[in-house]
């Protein structure tokens, strides 16, 4: 019972500390719903007026806003929406009449599946390039990384973009330079369609990530722990890798969440460049026809996809302390 | 004879030079000598204690005999022969394969030294398995016997714990386990003790002597604190600024001193003053203080209560946690008391420092223990001693210059250092500057925070005696906190004695400091080290045989 107790005590504690930031989250993205809401009221224009176009007689419009809602009070028409939302409705598009949720389930698995791969790329490449850079610190081998990396994300992705078309589209024609996908696409295409945003993504993300990666294990790397590993006779890499990473995670975690959600969230361009289906895409193509319903939604999931992520790099980064964990 | 005393020679320094890059600020980076052709022999399971103060370059010394140096500091002449060899030859490999193997480093702060994210005995067996000296499960058993030998609780089980868990008394037995794990030929101690509180050390301190005669390791024992030296070492070598002073043995150099910066060091202790009579009225009193952080339930002062006299002096004394800072803090109104009051003058204070008057203010000053993260660096000195002359008195111009003049002409610093900022003071100047910035309030009472603490033993005798002139010239009375028991005899009319928020004694020095003690004030004096060679064991003993009486 006593052993039971033991091992139960320091798990409830971190139990109630996920549940704590966890439900922070939800209490966000509320706000964050609130001020959406607000922000699209706000904006000049007319939902009926939109629809029915500027010959629209005042009858007709008087019966449209009767018909959708818009006379009720803001509060109402909030919790109509947020209604909806809980439920899985995200409201019709104005400009196309189609049912929102079902056009972003598509746009939003690719979006997911480029910034997975781009992920899957990026995340360890700026891991092992920070550890190198930490290594040999000081030497031509850091400044040399460090350098290609900042170079990299100084030019705007659609350059990087460009450049990337022009050779490998243009040039080589080893990729496709527009990356069309569409349903029921073999993988394998599917891969080779997403390489160049993909690339373009990776080469975007990495430099910061890998520059954080180097920065927290310097950081680390002025303990005095650092130091009796390196006078136990442990080699430079094995100090790194050992003493000073573990220690380094939480604030990596924390760069390496802010990037993911960049992946997913920052995307417009990328995706405008090469033409891919995803929710970046989606986004402006609304906005430029103001279709109102459709920008609060994608701004919702934007927001979720935010919030989520970071919750995830609090959650490891209280999973990562040992002073968590193993309470005194 | 000569041959065999080869044979038994671990480490042969000779000629050793090291030097370092600094980058003073606004000037080209330049070279200076850390060490300078300092020679020394060791035999093996002997221990040789190097002492000095800081910047005597007893620990980069000591460091060399690895191989390394912090920093830019790199070893450019002489030869570090261990075991009949060269390291200096062998390269960053050579250095490799000695660390953690031949030679074995316990640092100042265990605390700081184990990795936090790893349990304590996958950082106690790393060198042994790094090496392949022994298996994991021969190396865990050995470090258990470690633990045993070196009493720490729980021997079985304490390496599944994290350094978190563990006290900094046990994490600094813990490291010497570390050292010891891998059976090397020598452990470089570099002031393992001088962090931990005086009741602590002497059992960390009895732990090491054990664990140096069982194991015939031989040590090089670095430390600040002579008396402490003197317990573990076959000989002692005095350092000042690189260079070596005196070598001998620790007979000889505690009792006989042949240099006079040697004598300097073993008679630093002693500074007279006379114990003045309390006065009649009392004019601050701490009544029936209570006091806890946040609203949390433990209290860290319980039922306090001192007076202090008009210009003298009232040291409080306890470990860390005693609970001494907090009766500052409650006394300046940082930290407002939950219960009890303060009272000045013959009328309560208010009990937040933001319902205070400015008046109430200036009559308390504060000196802290870092004097150099109590200045603003972008100061110069002028501007740090001229602040509270305007902001109390509004003194501006000449008349604000020429009391600056007068204050640093009291702290014995003079006027040329107006213009200087703190990053061209040594510490001692510091805390000096600092002293001067809280006696421009003309204040009655100066809280003393560990004001020597940080401080080289020379450095903080000047400091005290400073503190003691002062005293008599402005009449300003101090409440001095400390845990060093041979500053408080130094300086002190009267004494407080606390423990875990408690004051378990309180009184004129000479009665707190006679016979009959307490159970805890006796325990705290007899564990300040004494500069006889001896003293450890008899106080161990001493220890044994009041526990065995209970």
């Amino acid at each position: 019972m006593l052993a039971d107790g033991l091992i139960r005590a320091p798990m409830s504690h971190i139990v109630r500390l996920i549940v704590q930031r966890v439900s922070l989250g939800v209490l966000l993205l509320v706000a964050v719903s609130v001020l959406i809401f607000a922000g699209t009221q706000i904006l000049p224009g007319d939902v009926a007026q939109a629809i029915l176009g500027q010959s629209a007689t005042p009858e007709s419009l008087a019966n449209l806003r009767e018909q959708l809602g818009l006379n009720d009070p803001a509060f109402i028409r909030y919790f109509r929406w947020l209604g909806g939302v809980v439920t899985g409705d995200l409201g019709t598009a104005m400009s196309s009449g189609q049912d929102i949720a079902t056009s972003i389930k598509g746009r939003l698995w690719n979006t997911l599946f480029l910034a997975f791969w781009a992920a899957v790329v990026a995340v360890p490449l700026a891991i092992i390039l920070g550890l190198i850079a930490v290594r040999y610190r000081n030497g031509w081998v850091d400044k040399l990384i460090s350098g290609l990396a900042l170079a990299s994300t100084s030019f705007p992705e659609f350059f990087i973009g460009y450049v990337l078309v022009y050779f490998f589209a243009v040039k080589y024609q080893i990729f496709p330079g527009i990356s069309t996908v569409y349903d029921g696409m073999p993988f394998g295409e599917r891969m080779q369609a997403i390489m160049l945003p993909a690339a373009a993504l990776t080469l975007v993300v990495l430099a910061h990530m890998m520059r954080m990666t180097r920065a927290a294990i310097l950081n680390v790397m002025q303990s005095a722990y650092v130091e009796t590993a390196e006078l136990k006779g442990l080699s430079a890499f094995a100090v790194i890798r050992r003493h000073a990473f573990p220690n380094a995670i939480a604030p990596i975690i924390n760069v390496v969440m802010l990037n993911l959600a960049y992946l997913i969230v920052g995307v417009v361009v990328v995706e405008v460049i090469f033409v891919y289906p995803g929710m970046g895409q989606y986004l402006v193509d609304h906005v430029t026809k103001r279709d109102v319903p459709v920008v609060q939604a994608v701004g919702l999931i934007f927001a979720a996809v935010y919030i989520s992520l970071n919750i995830i790099a609090d959650i490891a980064a209280i999973v990562a302390n040992p002073r968590l964990g193993h309470p005194k | 004879m000569a041959d065999q005393r080869a044979k038994s020679v671990l480490l042969d320094i000779r000629n050793l030079r090291i030097e370092a890059t600094v980058f003073p600020p606004g000037e080209p980076p330049k070279n200076i000598v850390l060490v300078h052709d300092v020679s020394l022999t060791l035999e093996k399971g002997k221990v040789l204690g190097l002492i000095g103060e800081s910047g005597a370059g007893k620990s980069t010394i000591g460091l060399s005999s690895m191989g390394y140096g912090r920093g830019g500091v790199r070893i450019t002449g002489g030869e570090v022969i261990l075991n009949g060899r060269d390291i200096l030859k062998g390269g960053k490999e050579g250095f490799r394969k000695l660390r953690g193997r031949e030679v074995c480093y316990v640092a100042q702060s265990a605390a700081a030294a184990f990795n936090p994210a790893h349990r304590l005995m996958d950082q106690v067996v790393e060198a042994t398995l790094l090496h392949g000296t022994a298996t994991r499960a021969a190396a865990e058993k050995r470090a258990v016997a470690l633990f045993k030998k070196l009493s720490l609780p729980n021997p079985e089980s304490i390496g599944e714990r994290f350094p978190h868990q563990v006290s900094g008394g046990q994490l600094q037995r813990v490291m010497t386990a570390m050292a010891l794990c891998s059976e090397p030929d020598l452990i470089v101690f570099d002031e393992p003790t001088t962090a931990l509180d005086v009741t602590t050390q002497i059992d960390v301190l009895a732990a090491i002597k054990d664990a140096i005669r069982d194991t015939h390791v031989a040590a090089l024992y670095i430390t600040h604190d002579l008396a402490v030296v003197a317990q573990v070492s076959d000989e002692i070598m005095v350092l000042r600024h690189g260079r070596l002073v005196e070598w001998g043995g620790t007979r000889q150099i505690i009792k006989e001193p042949r240099q006079e910066y040697t004598n300097a060091l073993v008679s630093v202790h002693e500074i007279e003053h006379q114990e003045q009579k309390p006065g009649t009225t009392p004019f601050l009193s701490v009544k029936n203080i209570t006091a806890a952080y946040g609203r949390s339930h433990i209290k860290v002062l319980k039922n306090v209560s001192v007076d202090i006299y008009p210009g003298q002096t009232l040291a409080v004394v306890g470990e860390s946690g005693s609970g001494k800072s907090t009766l500052a803090r409650a006394v300046t109104g940082l930290l407002p008391p939950e219960q009890g009051t303060v009272t000045f003058d013959g009328r309560p204070l208010a009990n937040r420092l933001a319902d205070r008057p400015k008046e109430d203010l200036r009559q308390l000053q504060m000196i802290y223990q870092m004097a150099d993260v109590a200045m603003n660096p972008r100061q110069t000195v002028g501007t740090t001693i001229g602040r509270p002359l305007e902001f109390y008195f509004g003194l501006r111009g000449r008349q604000r210059d020429a009391r600056v003049a007068e204050l640093l002409d009291k702290i014995e610093m003079g006027k040329g250092f107006v213009d200087r900022y703190p990053a061209e003071l040594s510490g001692g100047q510091k805390q000096r500057v600092c002293i001067a910035r809280s006696l421009a309030a003309k204040p009655k009472l100066i809280i003393c925070d560990e004001v020597t603490s940080a401080l080289d033993p020379l450095v903080a005798h000047g400091i005290l005696k400073l503190l003691l002139e002062l005293q008599k010239e402005e009449n300003v009375a101090y409440l001095f906190i400390t845990h060093d028991l041979a500053t408080v005899k130094s300086i002190a009319d009267s004494i407080a004695v606390m423990y875990r928020g408690e004051v378990v004694r309180y009184g004129a020095k000479s009665q707190v400091l006679a016979p009959p003690f307490d159970d805890y004030t006796d325990l705290l004096l007899s564990s300040v080290p004494e500069m006889e060679i001896g003293w450890l064991e008899k106080a161990i003993k001493g220890r044994r045989m009041a526990s065995a009486g209970n």
